[in-house]
């Protein structure tokens, strides 16, 4: 059992928290705009709280002081990464993943030591696979 | 100097104004094709559209060879993200991020950003030296050592009043630098130095002892 926070309740970010959640995580899932929370799962269990995860007091609400694993996947790359380093640098969480669309982005990142995934190259190369047949 | 601006908004916009003003060479990355128009028909040819995160617009400004890069958007994550692609992938030598919220200063210098400057703290600053009741004044910092130069107003019915210095339990590393009293010279304080009512204490100290000498000036 971990204690997880994932910023940004997307489709992405709403199905992550809705499987970990099963497997008996904690799982806190943050969003700005309630409104996203409806992708969760209707069995999900873990905390939903509206807040932004780039704001240092509504990561401490949704109790980053004590989380092992923090993901950044809301829309935007820039919030990711600042929310990301954040948890990393400032809270010194352990496991902090995020995701980068921009390729170019995401390699620089990787090297300051950030872990992240950039579903664009995933995708694309899934993508080219399937035509190379 | 080849100083890249990311932001084209008012910020960005006088700031290159003044800066062209002083022969700076400066290039402004801005996203909306309209500010970019006003700004190349207002300034002349300087503004460039794009995403100032993007390596591909940044190669394009040429910002390998930028010797300053100023983000002044309205987002705190684009103002660090443009500023960290500068200085590790272009290697600029010096970046500025504007910031919003102010608790961000401590996560951008953590991350190497050179110089924050926030529009909040700095309309602070400005209050409190106006308002003439507020008893400490933030003159300066001195960011690599974590000192702050400040101002302590000795106002009445402080209870350091008539006290002589080395009575007063000041913060360790702090030290006082100068007393300002009306109608005389500067006075260099010395232990046995007592304090007068409206006494002007310019003071280094220690960011986290700041309210400690602030209490021990006033006597509380």
């Amino acid at each position: 059992m971990k204690r997880i926070i994932i910023m940004g309740c997307s489709r992405v970010g709403g199905r992550l928290a809705s499987l970990l959640d099963a497997e008996g995580h904690k799982v806190t899932i943050m969003d700005t705009d309630a409104y996203s929370f409806r992708r969760l799962s209707p069995d999900f269990k873990g905390k939903a709280l509206v807040g932004n995860g780039i704001d240092q007091e509504s990561l401490k609400k949704a109790g980053i002081e004590e989380a092992e694993v923090f993901i950044a996947v809301t829309q935007g790359d820039n919030r990711n990464i600042m929310a990301a380093q954040m948890a990393k640098h400032i809270f010194n969480v352990p496991r902090v993943i995020c995701r980068i669309y921009d390729p170019l982005r995401q390699e620089i990142y990787q090297t300051l030591g950030l872990e992240t995934i950039s579903p664009t190259t995933i995708f694309a190369d899934i993508l080219k696979k399937q035509v190379d047949g | 100097m080849y100083i890249i601006i990311v932001g084209g908004g008012r910020v960005g916009f006088y700031l290159a104004k003044g800066l062209l003003e002083e022969n700076h060479e400066v290039l402004i990355i801005e996203q909306n094709p309209a500010i970019c128009e006003s700004i190349n028909d207002e300034l002349g040819s300087i503004c460039t559209r794009g995403d100032g995160c993007e390596v591909a617009t940044l190669v394009e400004a040429g910002t390998g060879r930028a010797d300053m890069f100023v983000a002044v958007t309205g987002e705190d994550p684009h103002n660090l993200v443009a500023c960290q692609m500068a200085k590790h992938k272009f290697k600029v030598p010096h970046t500025i991020a504007r910031i919003k919220n102010p608790k961000n200063e401590g996560l951008y210098k953590t991350l190497g950003i050179d110089v924050t400057i926030c529009s909040t703290n700095v309309i602070l600053e400005h209050i409190t030296e106006e308002v003439p009741t507020h008893p400490m004044t933030h003159l300066m910092q001195i960011r690599d050592r974590g000192l702050e130069v400040v101002e302590v107003r000795i106002s009445a019915g402080s209870a350091s009043i008539g006290k002589a210095l080395k009575d007063l339990s000041l913060p360790a590393g702090s030290m006082l630098s100068v007393i300002i009293r009306k109608g005389q010279k500067p006075i260099v304080p010395v232990p046995s130095t007592v304090l007068n009512e409206g006494d002007q204490v310019i003071a280094v100290t220690p960011s986290e002892t700041e309210e400690a000498m602030r209490s021990a000036l006033r006597g509380q």
